[in-house]
C-alpha cells in the first residue's frame, strides 16, 4: 500500500520549501494556519506570514494589494470561505485585473468528514472556472501538490488551489512525473472506456481499473489536474478512441469537472458521458472514509459508471 | 496655505469638474454627485500631494491611490486626464463600447489607475495590501484611498479598518468622503453607519476630520498624516454631494443620474463662470 499524505500537508511543506527559492512568495491566512498548514510555511518565514483574522473578504483584497506591488501572495482559508464567501471579492479584485493571486484553498469536498456540511464545500470547482482567465487546480496527491504549488509561483495569473484534509495514497511519485499546467496525464491506457477524474477520484479510478479488467473491460484513466484551462486534446482523443466517458471529482456533479467535459465533448465530439461526484446534495458529518463510501465515491462506483457509460455507446 | 498654491488647486479642481460633467453627460450615465464631491481631494493627491509621474504610471517607488468609492470613476478619470495621464478630451468616450474608460475604474486599460474597483468594499482592503507591500519592501511610498460614507456599510470597510490598524499601517491614509448620501437618501436615514471618528479610534485610528472643499485643511491633514506613526490615519472629509453645481448640490437623486442637454449646459456654466472667478 501507497503512503498515504493528505494535499493539504503537501501544500504546507510546498510553501516552505519554495519560500526559501522564491523571495517574494508570502502567505495570508485566515486563522486557520494549523488547519490549512500554513503553519509549515509561518516556522520558517515568520515575516512573511499575515494572519489577516477571521476575515476572509478582506484576505482575498489584501493578496491582490500585495501582488500589483510585485508580490506572489497564496491566501489560504477552507475552500468553502475561498470559493464562496469570498467569490465575489475572487471575482471582482482579483479575477477582474487578473493579478497574481494563489489561492490556496484546503478542506475541499465531503472528506472534510466530521465538521459536516457547513464545511465541505462542493462548488468551488464550479464556481471558480466561470471566472475568467482564472486556472483551477485540483491535485491528486502530495507529489502533484508540491509540483503544482511551484507551478503557480511561475505562472503569471489568478490559480484557485485545492487541497483536501484526508490522508490519500501517493500514486505519482515516479521518475518521469511532470506537471504541466492545464496538460491532463494520461495515467493507465485503455480502449472500452475512459475514467476522467481529478484529485482524490484518480487513485479510485485506477483502482476502478482493475475491477473492469477481472470483468475484460478496458478502461482509459486520465488525471485532469488543471480543471482550467482543460486538456480539450487529451479528452478528445478519449472520447474518439474508447466512445465512452466517465468523469470522477470530490465535488457537485453540477458545473465542475463533470460540466467541463460534458460542455466540451457535448460541442465537439458528442460522447456519452456518465458523471460521478455529489449529487446535488449537501454533505453529512462522519468520519471521512466512512463518508467517501456514503457518498459513492468508490472504485466499485466508478466502475459501474463506466459500464453505464459504456452501455449508452 | 499659500495664495498661489491655493488659486493653482482651484484652478484644477475646476477643470477636473468640468471633466466630470462632460464624461458623463456624453456618457449619458454615471455617477456626478459623489465624483464632485471628492474631486477637491482627488485634486490635492494628484497635483501636491502623491510622489507619482504622469510619464511613468507604473513607477514601482510612486505613491498610489485606490478610489473604493469606484462608481465616482469620473472624478478619477478627469483628474488623471488632467493631470497628464491621457488626453482630456478623452473623458467623453467614458462609459462608450469600445472606449478605455470603463464604468468603473479599470486597471488594466487606464493610465493612472492602481486597481480595478466598483465593487464597494474592497478597494480599501486592497490599498491595505499595497501598504503592506511597502512595509515588507522597506519602500516609502504611500498608499491612498477614498471610501464613501455610505461604503462604510460594507462589513468588508471593518475588517479593512482592523487589518490596517493590526499591522500597524502608518503609510496608507483612509479618506471618508462623508457627503451624508447614498442612493437611497441621507445614509442616517438608511442605514447609519455613524459615528465614523469614534468608530475609527475605537479601531485604533489616528482620525482627522476635516472640511472636504478647504484646500488648507486637506493640506493639514495629509501633512499630519505623514507624522503620525504607529497607526494608519483616516481622514473623514466632511463634503457635499455634487458640489459645484448648484441643482445637484447635496441631492440623493444626483448620485447616479446623467444630466440632460439643457442640465449640461448649466452645469458647464456655472463651473466656467466658478472658474473664471478664481
Amino acid at each position: 500500500m501507497a503512503e498515504a499524505v493528505a494535499t493539504r500537508e503537501a501544500y504546507g511543506k510546498a510553501l516552505a520549501e519554495f519560500g526559501a527559492k522564491y523571495d517574494k512568495l508570502v502567505v495570508l491566512d485566515a486563522d486557520l494556519a494549523n488547519a490549512t498548514k500554513t503553519d509549515t510555511f509561518k516556522k520558517v518565514f515568520p515575516d512573511r506570514h499575515f494572519d489577516c483574522g477571521i476575515a476572509e473578504a478582506n484576505m482575498m483584497c489584501v493578496a491582490a494589494g500585495l501582488s500589483t506591488a510585485g508580490y506572489i501572495p497564496f491566501a489560504s482559508t477552507f475552500a468553502m470561505f475561498a470559493s464562496g464567501r469570498a467569490f465575489e471579492q475572487v471575482r471582482n479584485s482579483i479575477g477582474y485585473p487578473h493579478l497574481n493571486v494563489k489561492i490556496g484553498a484546503t478542506h475541499a469536498g465531503i472528506t472534510v468528514g466530521e465538521d459536516g456540511a457547513s464545511h465541505q464545500c462542493l462548488e468551488d470547482i464550479a464556481l471558480m472556472r466561470t471566472i475568467p482567465g482564472m486556472t483551477v487546480i485540483n491535485p491528486s496527491d502530495a507529489v502533484e501538490a508540491r509540483a503544482a504549488v511551484e507551478a503557480a509561483i511561475n505562472y503569471y495569473g489568478p490559480v484557485y488551489m485545492r487541497f483536501g484534509r484526508m490522508a490519500v495514497p501517493v500514486i505519482n511519485d515516479t521518475p518521469d512525473y511532470k506537471f504541466e499546467l492545464g496538460r491532463g496525464i494520461q495515467m493507465a491506457d485503455g480502449g472500452d472506456v475512459t475514467v476522467v477524474a481529478t484529485g482524490m477520484m484518480v487513485e479510485v479510478a485506477l483502482r476502478a481499473r482493475e475491477l473492469l479488467a477481472n470483468e475484460g473491460i478496458s478502461a482509459r484513466v486520465i488525471n485532469i489536474h488543471t480543471i482550467k484551462p482543460l486538456d480539450e486534446e487529451i479528452i478528445l482523443r478519449a472520447a474518439a478512441e474508447t466512445g465512452a466517458i466517465v468523469t470522477a471529482e470530490e465535488a457537485t456533479v453540477i458545473g465542475g469537472l463533470g460540466g467541463a467535459v460534458s460542455e466540451l465533448l457535448s460541442e465537439k465530439r458528442p460522447t456519452p458521458v456518465v458523471k460521478l461526484g455529489i449529487n446535488d446534495v449537501f454533505g453529512k458529518s462522519g468520519p471521512a472514509k466512512e463518508l467517501v463510501t456514503l457518498f459513492g465515491l468508490t472504485a466499485e462506483n466508478v466502475a459501474a459508471k463506466a459500464k453505464a457509460a459504456i452501455e449508452l455507446k | 496655505m499659500d495664495q498661489a498654491k491655493e488659486r493653482s488647486l482651484r484652478l484644477h479642481a475646476a477643470d477636473v469638474r468640468l471633466g466630470i460633467i462632460e464624461a458623463v453627460y456624453n456618457a449619458k450615465s454615471g455617477h456626478p454627485g459623489g465624483s464632485l464631491s471628492v474631486a477637491d481631494i482627488m485634486t490635492y493627491l494628484y497635483f501636491e500631494e502623491m510622489n507619482i509621474d504622469p510619464k511613468n504610471p507604473k513607477w514601482e517607488d510612486r505613491d498610489r491611490f485606490v478610489l473604493s468609492k469606484g462608481h465616482t470613476s469620473p472624478a478619477l478619470y478627469s483628474t488623471l486626464a488632467n493631470r497628464g495621464y491621457f488626453p482630456v478630451e478623452d473623458l467623453k468616450t467614458f462609459r462608450h463600447t469600445g472606449s478605455y474608460l470603463q464604468g468603473h475604474p479599470d486597471m488594466k486599460g487606464v493610465p493612472g489607475v492602481d486597481m480595478s474597483s466598483g465593487s464597494l468594499g474592497q478597494g480599501f482592503s486592497v490599498a491595505c495590501g499595497m501598504a503592506l507591500a511597502a512595509k515588507l519592501s522597506g519602500k516609502s511610498y504611500r498608499v491612498y484611498t477614498a471610501v464613501g460614507d455610505g461604503e462604510s456599510e460594507e462589513g468588508q470597510i471593518w475588517e479593512a479598518a482592523m487589518f490596517a490598524a493590526h499591522y500597524h499601517l502608518d503609510n496608507l491614509v483612509l479618506i471618508i468622503d462623508w457627503n451624508g448620501l447614498q442612493i437611497d437618501g441621507r445614509i442616517t436615514d438608511v442605514m447609519n453607519p455613524t459615528p465614523h471618528d469614534e468608530k475609527l479610534r475605537a479601531f485604533g485610528w489616528n482620525v482627522i476630520s476635516i472640511d472636504a472643499h478647504d484646500f488648507g485643511e486637506i493640506e493639514a491633514a495629509f501633512k499630519a498624516a505623514r507624522e503620525h506613526k504607529g497607526q494608519p490615519t483616516a481622514v473623514i472629509a466632511k463634503s457635499t454631494k455634487g458640489k459645484g453645481v448648484s441643482f445637484m448640490e447635496d441631492q440623493a437623486g444626483w448620485h447616479g443620474k446623467a444630466p440632460n442637454e439643457e442640465q449640461y449646459e448649466t452645469a458647464k456654466a456655472e463651473l466656467l463662470a466658478l472658474r473664471a472667478s478664481i
